[in-house]
This record gives structure tokens, sequence and C-alpha cells, in this order.
């Protein structure tokens, strides 16, 4: 067998922006469409759907079970399922994604509202607020902590279940893995290993950081310490 | 529906090395095997690791890092370094997934104990090991089994993408299909891939209505 190095640097920037629709700045940013607006989109739902669970508890067990099973469901087989409804295009893999995603915003936000204090509502309450203006001024700030740790979740886990699309034609940078195997070659599957953890990491930081700027008041108070 | 028909109503899907007892023999068997192997490796790791409180960062670090990794990326660069044609190349990467969800339920639920409770323990007169095993791991044991289980799932999901790097099992059906466009058989192995995982997790669910004591499920 001849000795392959595990990578070829000329491969990478020969391929990085070489126009075809394979090049690897094509792929990421049909893989970052793929992974952000499954989160979005999850946030979206799971925001009402959170605060419907939380005023009618009796919603929440049905709801937390439906999103439970979808999540026991192995990727491969929602996009499978999903191909033969929405054929060779991205939503095959952002719709079962969102679902994914769901199965950790729902909870999110429900846990996030019941982790406002109740002397904080009261107190609400007590300057004034009516129902909306609390749950939009005083409760979903308060959440927001909750909220973002389950966004971050989401996040890096849809960033690298994207690339499982690949099997099904729709993957990013998944593709990359797909070519490396067929052709034995380390190359472009390290690169897209590589893009998609270093994504991730950039993504989850971004979330630290907006949870920092959305949440001002828990340094102010770490620092009067 | 009518691809279901297709691919259940089909006599020859029922038997021979290709049928759907064997490809499900054939996922049960791998998938146990990776399963066993992580929970030996992770549960006794978890338990140390949450009792001692040493290598806390070993846990954080790996839970991150198994959300991060690709599945796909990681089957097909261990399988080619490994080289392709046997099995067990492919079992590392089932094992490697299947332990961070293991590791770090064991250790918050180990953690997680109420100190007062442990030092009632110790209070008691109980030794280092025998509070670890007779009174933090029944009350951390919901958790514990919700490692497994997240792990079950993810080694029976991962078990079926391992197909396109040429393992048996279920998933055969769905990546055959895909390459040669024969639907039919990508909704029957989904079909049966879903069944499969949900079963797990109603088998779980079971298993924690058993073991679990009822003193601790008042807790929750």
């Amino acid at each position: 067998m001849k000795s392959e190095p595990l990578i070829r640097w000329d491969w990478v920037t020969r391929n990085w922006d070489n126009g075809s629709p394979s090049a690897i700045s094509t792929l990421l940013e049909s893989h970052m469409l793929m992974a952000f607006l499954p989160v979005l989109l999850g946030l979206l739902v799971a925001l009402p759907l959170g605060l419907a669970c939380v005023r009618w508890p009796r919603l929440y067990q049905p709801t937390a079970g439906l999103v439970n099973v979808t999540y026991a469901l192995p990727s491969l087989v929602l996009f499978s399922i999903f191909l033969s409804l929405t054929g060779l295009t991205p939503a095959t893999v952002i719709v079962p994604l969102t679902f994914f995603t769901l199965a950790v915003l729902i909870p999110a936000v429900v846990d996030g509202l019941a982790s406002v204090p109740d002397h904080v509502r009261q107190s609400a309450t007590a300057m004034g607020f009516r129902p909306l203006r609390r749950l939009l001024q005083v409760e979903l700030p308060v959440a927001v902590p909750v909220v973002l740790a389950g966004t971050r979740v989401a996040t890096v886990s849809s960033i690298s279940l994207v690339s499982v699309g690949a099997l099904i034609g729709q993957g990013g940078l998944g593709n990359l893995f797909i070519d490396g195997w067929q052709r034995q070659f380390y190359t472009p599957i390290i690169v897209g290993i590589v893009l998609i953890v270093v994504l991730a990491v950039l993504a989850d930081g971004l979330l630290v950081l907006a949870q920092r700027l959305l949440t001002p008041w828990s340094r102010a108070r770490r620092d009067a310490r | 529906m009518n691809w279901l028909i297709d691919f259940f109503g089909d006599a020859d899907h029922w038997s021979g090395p290709y049928g759907i007892p064997a490809r499900l023999l054939e996922h049960l068997a791998f998938s146990g095997v990776a399963f066993l192997v992580a929970a030996s490796i992770a549960v006794p790791l978890g338990m140390l690791i949450g009792h001692t409180g040493r290598g806390a960062l070993l846990v954080v670090v790996s839970a991150n890092a198994a959300r991060a990794l690709p599945t796909l990326g990681l089957l097909v660069l261990v399988v080619l370094l490994a080289g392709v044609g046997t099995a067990l190349p492919v079992l590392i990467p089932l094992i490697v997934l299947a332990v961070p969800p293991i590791l770090v339920n064991t250790y918050e639920g180990i953690r997680g104990v109420d100190p007062d409770l442990r030092d009632a323990a110790y209070g008691m007169g109980l030794r280092g090991r025998q509070v670890l095993f007779q009174a933090l791991t029944p009350v951390a044991l919901p958790l514990i089994l919700l490692g497994l289980r997240l792990a079950a799932i993810q080694v029976v999901s991962t078990a079926t993408i391992a197909a396109f790097v040429g393992l048996g099992g279920l998933g055969r059906f769905i990546i055959d299909g895909i390459a040669t466009r024969t639907y039919a058989d990508v909704i029957g192995g989904a079909v049966l891939v879903a069944g499969l995982a949900l079963a797990v997790q109603f088998g779980f669910t079971l298993l924690q209505r058993v073991t679990v004591s009822p003193g601790v499920r008042n807790l929750r």
C-alpha cells in the first residue's frame, strides 16, 4: 500500500473556492444554512409552544412525550422519510433537524420560565406590570440563560448532524466524507471534520457571548461581590 | 404506503442472509457489543469521577467533543485508517460515541446526590466504597439509566449510518436503497430502524420502572 499523507494542503488550496458546486467554501455555506436555519425555526416554534406549556401545564406531558419520541429516531431515518416528501432539496435536512432542535428547545423554554423566582414575578406584578409586559420584560429576560444553554446544545448537534445528510445527497461539508471514502483519500475527510468542529466551537462561543450581552445583570452581581 | 407494502410484502425480504430477520440480528449484535463495551468503560469511570471529584474536566470535554464530532466523518476516517473489510474498526467509533452520554450522566448522577445524604451515610459508619454503592448509586440510578438509554439510541443510530462503510444491519436497506433508487427499501429500512429505536427507548423506560427504588422515584 502506498503511503498517503494524512493531509495534502495543495488539495485544500485548490478546492477551497474553485467555483464548482463541490468547492469547500460552497459546501461550508450550504452547511451553515442547513445547520442554523433549524435552530432559528426551532426557537420560533419552541417559544410560543413552551409558553403554552407553562400556561396550560396539561399540555406539557404530551408535547414532551412527542418530541422525545422524535429525538429517539436516528437522523438518517428522518432524512430518508422526508426524502420521499421533499426530494433532493435542503428542506429534507432542515425539517427533520428542526424537529431535533425542538426536543432540546421546548424543555429549555419551559425550564427557563420555571426558573424565574416567584418573588421576582410578584414584584413585577406589584410594580404594575400587566401579564404580557411582565412576560416580555421580566420573565423572558430572566429565562434567557436556560434558553440559551438549550440553544447551544441544539446548535452544536445541528452542525454535526447536517453531515449525515450527505448520505441522501444534501450534507454540506458531509459531502467531503463521501468524496474521501470513495477515493480512499484522507484529506477531504479531515478537512470536513475540522471545519465542522471549528464551526461548532465558533457558534458555541458566539452564543456564550450573546448570553453575556443579554444578561448584563449576572455579571454586575458577580462584580459587586 | 405502497412502498411499505412493496417492502414488507415481498417474501424475499423475510429470509436468507439479506432478509429482514438476518439484518435485524446483525444490527442487534453490533449495537449490543458496542453498547456493552461502552457501558463497561463509562459507568465505572463516571462513578469514580463523580465520587472522588477528580477528572471532572475530562467529562466536560468528552461531552462537548462527542456532540460536535460528525459521526459520519469519524466512521469514514477510522475505517479507512484501520483498513476496510473487517467489522472491528467500525466498532471503534460506535463505542467512542456511546461513552460520553453514559459518562456525563453517571458523573452528574453521583455528583448531584444531596450532600446531606452522603454525610448521613458516612455518619452511619459506611466506608467510601459502601457509600458509593449502597447510598449514592441507588439515588443516581435514574440519571445513570438516562445516560445508558441515550447511548443505546446513539449506538443504534450510528450503526445505521455505518452501513455506508460496509457494516451489515438494517442500515443496509436504506443505504443500498438510496444507491439503487429503490425507495421502497429506503422507507422500509427507515421504518424498521425507527421501530428498533423506539423499542430501545421503551425497554429502558420499563427497566427504570423495575430497578429504580420507589423511595428515589418519589424524590423527583
